[in-house]
């Protein structure tokens, strides 16, 4: 016999009360005349609001539910509410752009509400089968979210490489899982860290053990686009909607650092050296590539999606740096990040213009003269990427490479700090461009909607508020980082 | 009975077939047929596990994962047409608009 | 090792041997006088109208697509059946809701035309 305790649902409440307006959305979508799709997309901006608030009840009974497979702990919330967040911001970034490009479907907001669902569950589960459905929800919605622009090439495009990527690399995370069921008989991670802390070490003779952490790491590797599991990455991102690249390049990445940080360095945290030589070539790889393509970069959109994989690789500096230096860092870094990337995509695809035709660096010359505050708030974004003192990047870069240098990666830190000197050259190049160029920019016509206004406002005092007094946030990622398992 | 040995084998080879053949081939449904080969082969895997263990959560996981092949599956193949629609073309060669 | 799979060998080779020398005779000693009736695709059934390779409607596909969906749900159902006494009222209402869910999905669909064969 079965029993279901209150606490248990209470547990899930933001991903049910999430799941539950996306299934509303979807249900009212046919019956809503076109013009009126945005209110579709308020309601589904009062669920997000709606779920963060279940959160905070949530936080009131921490613990594990449905048969210790989800836990909600600190750990699962700090996600959640990031996730949130990274929602919020996109709807109120999306509803202009949507309009402007003739998609404006209620679906959007749908598959937005279900991709959330998907990360929370992912950043929740401490059972790999929840985090497989996890994984799949989020991404079967940003599959279709990714060519939501049914008519254009390009967009069609991304969705298909996305697509057969992302579940050629599921494929492998979930035969990572079938032989770590295989050989511990379990699935729950709370069960197998127990399993792996009795018998000391991580059995080294045990080849298998090796193969099913290599296949999950191969897995989410290419959810958080490392080298040289990137190749989809650039194209994705340039041929989705600047949105929905917006909440691509965050979410379900930040869902994956999540997922990788509970099985690494929670469940399988005692399996020792191998793993973290792991992290650490690709770590290297994943900044020189990611920074070094970048530079070569003529079109926007590109060159922040490989800013995007050289920031995937200083995350996982990171994460090479351990359980107990890297974990809050991460943390830190993954919300600047997400602060960071989504003002500045956001702020991209308002400029683009209808059809996103102007996304080419050269199209953003002289925009300085023409839109000051616009072209403020993406110099405020292009410095906090390339981690300029005063603002967020600066600190996020910091505590990364602290806690590097702590956990004796001298080498790993001095790479980083190299390939960010060299990534402030192309942030700095759109700079260069706004400001010190005389020109008509193409990109500069419209007026700033006040939605978009809003979450650029949230953005960029995130960024600042973080990159000077960063101290009290960074005690909540230290209190977030203790859970894990 | 038949040895745990043999299922894995089977599952491995299945499982490599369908990754060569992500990698080799050139028509879009031949690929996206290949990834539901790779993942019927876990199943295989988790199917073979669970009765070498005696334990039951093997099978439920492959229920889950027939599932999500299927809501994959549906996903895929709407995107397939919506591509085809576009472009009247499965090769894979002709998706090569973006480059650097 | 390999001694019980012995008998699947000599069954092979059987096997080859006579649908090789079957097939093999027959093209060798038959005689052939081809005509167009016989070379028709179905020899004894009906005319073949129009080229197999034709397209077939765009909600085909559509249809296939909902059907694999709502089929696979069902999966689900039938572990359920086989426990449900032992569930009792718990393992009822998460079914309930499983279904709702699927209704909604059904009721999108519905209103979206998808089922409309005719458009």
């Amino acid at each position: 016999m079965i029993t279901v305790q209150a606490d248990d649902l209470v547990r899930i409440l933001p991903q049910a009360i999430l799941a539950g307006f996306a299934i509303l959305v979807m249900v009212f979508e046919p019956f809503l005349p076109a013009a009126r799709k945005t209110l579709l997309g308020w309601f589904s901006l009062f669920g997000v609001v709606a779920a963060g608030a279940a959160t905070i009840r949530t936080s009131f009974s921490p613990g594990l539910a449905f048969g210790n497979s989800i836990s909600a702990d600190r750990f699962s919330l700090f996600f959640i509410c990031l996730f949130l967040l990274v929602a919020a911001l996109t709807l109120l970034g999306s509803f202009h752009s949507l309009e402007r490009e003739n998609i404006n479907h209620g679906e959007f907001y749908a598959l937005l509400l279900m991709a959330t669902v998907g990360m929370c569950f992912m950043a929740a589960s401490t059972e790999l089968i929840m985090i497989f459905l996890g994984l799949e929800i989020s991404s079967l919605a940003t599959y279709v979210l990714a060519g939501f622009k049914r008519q254009d090439a390009l967009s069609n495009e991304a969705s298909l490489k996305y697509f057969l990527l992302g579940s050629f690399a599921t494929a492998f995370f979930l035969y990572g899982i079938a032989v770590v069921y295989g050989l511990t008989g379990t699935t729950n991670l709370l069960v197998l860290s127990a399993q792996l802390g009795r018998s000391g070490e991580f059995r080294p003779g045990a080849v298998f053990a090796w193969v099913a952490l290599l296949l999950m790491f191969v897995g989410l590797a290419f959810k958080v686009s490392t080298v040289p599991f990137h190749v989809w990455t650039p194209d994705v991102y340039q041929g989705a909607p600047a949105p929905v690249t917006a909440f691509l390049s965050v979410g379900p990445k930040a869902a994956a650092f999540a997922v990788l940080l509970r099985i690494f360095l929670g469940a399988f945290a005692s399996a020792g050296s191998g793993v973290f030589w792991v992290f650490w070539a690709s770590a290297i790889l994943t900044m020189c590539l990611g920074n070094l393509a970048a530079l070569l970069q003529s079109n926007v959109k590109r060159l922040l999606a490989y800013s995007a994989i050289a920031h995937a690789g200083y995350v996982l500096v990171g994460i090479a740096a351990g359980r107990g230096e890297g974990t809050a860092p991460v943390l830190f870094y993954l919300t600047v990040y997400a602060l960071m990337n989504v003002g500045a995509f956001l702020l991209v695809a308002h400029l683009a213009g209808t059809g996103e035709r102007w996304t080419r660096i050269e199209d953003f010359t002289g925009l300085g003269y023409q839109r000051p505050a616009v072209a403020a708030c993406l110099a405020a974004f292009m410095l906090s990427l390339a981690g300029f003192p005063t603002t967020a990047g600066f600190f996020a870069k910091f505590y990364i490479f602290r806690a590097a240098v702590h956990s004796g990666l001298i080498g790993l830190t001095i790479v980083a700090v190299l390939t960010s000197v060299v990534s402030v050259y192309y942030y700095f190049r759109l700079i260069v461009v706004m400001y010190m160029r005389e020109g008509k920019a193409e990109a500069a016509s419209a007026s700033l909607p006040w939605a978009l206004r809003v979450a650029l406002a949230i953005s960029v005092v995130g960024i600042f508020y973080l990159g000077l007094y960063p101290t009290d946030f960074l005690l909540l990622t230290n209190l977030a980082a203790v859970p894990l398992p | 009975m038949v040895p745990l040995a043999h299922i894995l084998a089977l599952s491995v080879i299945l499982f490599g077939l369908g990754a060569a053949g992500f990698v080799f081939r050139r028509n879009i449904i031949t690929i996206f047929m290949c990834i539901e080969l790779m993942l019927n082969a876990v199943n295989l895997a988790f199917i073979g596990f669970s009765r070498y263990l005696g334990n039951l959560d093997g099978q439920i996981f492959a229920f889950f994962v027939i599932v999500v092949a299927a809501a994959e599956a549906a996903v895929g193949l709407a995107i397939i047409i919506a591509v085809y629609r576009n472009r009247g073309s499965l090769s894979i060669d002709d998706f090569d608009s973006m480059k650097l | 090792m390999f001694g019980s799979y012995l008998p699947i060998l000599v069954h092979f080779v059987v096997v080859v041997v006579v649908a090789g020398a079957i097939m093999g005779l027959s093209a060798w000693v038959g005689v052939k006088r081809p005509s167009r009736e016989k070379l028709s695709p179905y020899e004894c059934g009906i005319t073949p109208v129009g080229d197999a390779r034709g397209r077939f409607s765009i909600s085909f596909y559509l249809v296939g697509m909902l059907f694999i969906l709502f089929d696979v749900e069902i999966a689900f159902l039938f572990p359920w059946a086989v426990v449900y006494r032992s569930l009792g009222w718990f393992g009822f209402i998460e079914m309930f809701l499983y279904i709702v869910i699927l209704l909604a999905g059904y009721l999108y669909i519905w209103k979206k035309g998808a089922l409309d064969w005719t458009r």
